[in-house]
């Protein structure tokens, strides 16, 4: 394994059908454990599991599919909206797809689908970037502080459509926040990461009240922990 | 050969006067290149005079064998010059190196095949020098924009790895950028050839006596051959080294990037 060592001692459940939120200081290592989880990184030991299957046992290609990730930035490819949403799917030359419903699916206009991604707003190319990932029909999307790039609007827009995937299809949602406000609209389960440890697993309303037994944990939500 | 070589070689430093305009604009301008222009002449003049030595030596020798262990020297010489320039890439020493030599085999090896040369010294070395020293600088080119757009374009190329891309896929529009970008020169220098410049290889023959169509047609047999050895190089060093950059499970090596 390259560099040093940024996660240990993590012990995370993330249940099916609920949006669970990362949080912690920067340089927790919150990234690291989303990109641990579709091994985008390899974890040094330790094992990440799907759905009771070890990932190590799933070829990383195919665990990505089953697996959507949205992060910071869009990063689109191709010259057209359309293009940009169909390339996970264009890469194994498979099933075709419908640009514009998969659009609607994010809130967007289907006749987006034919203009240049880099013409869009910042906000709406996010969401292009969430379509993209739906394409794959994932069972489980990552989401690494996909709103730290947009304005107050396009940041509602992202979070009202995180919640509604989840709620309209029970899709599994493990998001990093920095944002205690973003938590509080989104999620169902909190979890804690300190200097790469995970210190607990809440319910949003217990972790947000500060009524809870970890010293770290209420501190950070006070914000005295950054 | 000996001293009186020397001498022929020596009457050249004549041309040392018009360094000096090069080394009066430095210091009227305070360019502060005095210095490397300094080296950069003595370099040439020695560098030259030696391997003006060598190749006499193995025209002497009348043997094929000698010219390509001279050529084979020069290849490793290639890839050194070339990964030293391309610090940072992994095992890029052995990448340029090979690269280099298919180049040089293949392209050198179909003139010979052809017929369009023949397999002697006088023809062998010389080209074979200026397909080495085309490719080395290709070589290079496309290690450094490879290493410097993989780190530049990481989120690019993790978002295509987290859509289930395999490697090459992630890594496919650096490539391409690269492999344009290293081949463009010699491309343009091939469309204004005869129009701007008279290349190195021409113009000396010309001087040297040579009939100018037979100066010509070498010249175009050096503008193809290079070409073929550039996309050559270029092609298996682009292949062979993005490789570096990534694990077999398609993971991006975070440590090699900047």
């Amino acid at each position: 394994m390259d560099g040093a060592e940024i996660l240990k001692g993590i012990d995370v459940r993330v249940p099916e059908g609920e949006i669970t939120c990362v949080v912690g200081p920067s340089g927790a290592g919150k990234s690291t454990l989303l990109r641990a989880v579709n091994r985008l990184i390899e974890p040094t030991e330790g094992e990440v599991y799907l759905a009771g299957t070890p990932t190590s046992e799933i070829d990383p290609l195919e665990l990505r599919r089953r697996i959507g990730m949205v992060f910071q930035l869009p990063a689109l490819f191709g010259e057209t909206v359309e293009d940009a949403v169909l390339y996970g799917l264009r890469l194994r030359g498979g099933k075709k797809a419908d640009a514009g419903e998969l659009l609607e699916k994010v809130g967007l206009d289907p006749s987006l689908k034919e203009r240049d991604p880099q013409d869009l707003s910042v906000g709406q190319q996010q969401r292009v970037s969430v379509a993209r990932a739906l394409a794959l029909d994932p069972e489980v999307l990552l989401m690494d502080e996909p709103t730290s790039s947009l304005d107050e609007a396009a940041r509602r827009r992202v979070e009202d459509l995180t919640q509604e995937l989840n709620e309209r299809s029970g899709l599994t949602i493990l998001l990093v926040s920095h944002d205690l406000s973003q938590v509080e609209r989104v999620a169902d389960r909190v979890v804690l990461l300190v200097e790469g440890r995970s210190e607990g697993e809440w319910g949003k309303e217990e972790f947000l009240s500060g009524k809870v037994d970890n010293e770290k944990a209420k501190r950070f939500v006070h914000g005295e922990l950054e | 050969m000996g001293l009186e070589g020397l001498g022929t070689v020596a009457t050249a430093l004549l041309a040392l006067g018009l360094v000096a305009v090069a080394v009066a604009l430095s210091l009227y301008e305070r360019l502060g290149l005095q210095g490397d222009i300094g080296v950069a002449v003595v370099r040439s003049f020695v560098q030259l005079t030696a391997i003006g030595f060598v190749i006499q030596f193995v025209f002497g020798l009348e043997n094929i064998g000698y010219v390509a262990l001279l050529l084979a020297g020069m290849v490793a010489f290639g890839g050194w010059t070339s990964s030293r320039r391309a610090e940072g890439v992994p095992r890029a020493f052995v990448l340029a190196t090979a690269a280099i030599g298919v180049a040089a085999v293949v392209t050198v090896g179909l003139l010979l095949l052809l017929q369009i040369v023949p397999p002697t010294a006088r023809y062998l070395i010389p080209l074979g020098g200026m397909v080495i020293g085309n490719s080395m600088n290709t070589a290079s080119l496309t290690m450094s924009r490879i290493r410097d757009d993989v780190s530049e374009q990481r989120l690019k190329v993790e978002a295509a790895l987290a859509l289930g891309a395999t490697s090459r896929q992630a890594v496919s529009p650096i490539l391409k950028a690269s492999l344009r970008s290293a081949m463009i020169p010699i491309i343009d220098s091939t469309k204004t050839v005869g129009l701007v410049f008279l290349p190195g290889a021409m113009a000396g023959m010309i001087i040297g006596g040579a009939d100018p169509l037979e100066a010509v047609r070498l010249q175009i047999v050096v503008m193809y051959m290079l070409l073929g050895s550039v996309s050559i190089a270029a092609i298996l060093v682009g292949l062979l080294s993005y490789r570096s950059f990534f694990t077999p499970r398609h993971q991006l090596r975070a440590s090699l990037l900047k």
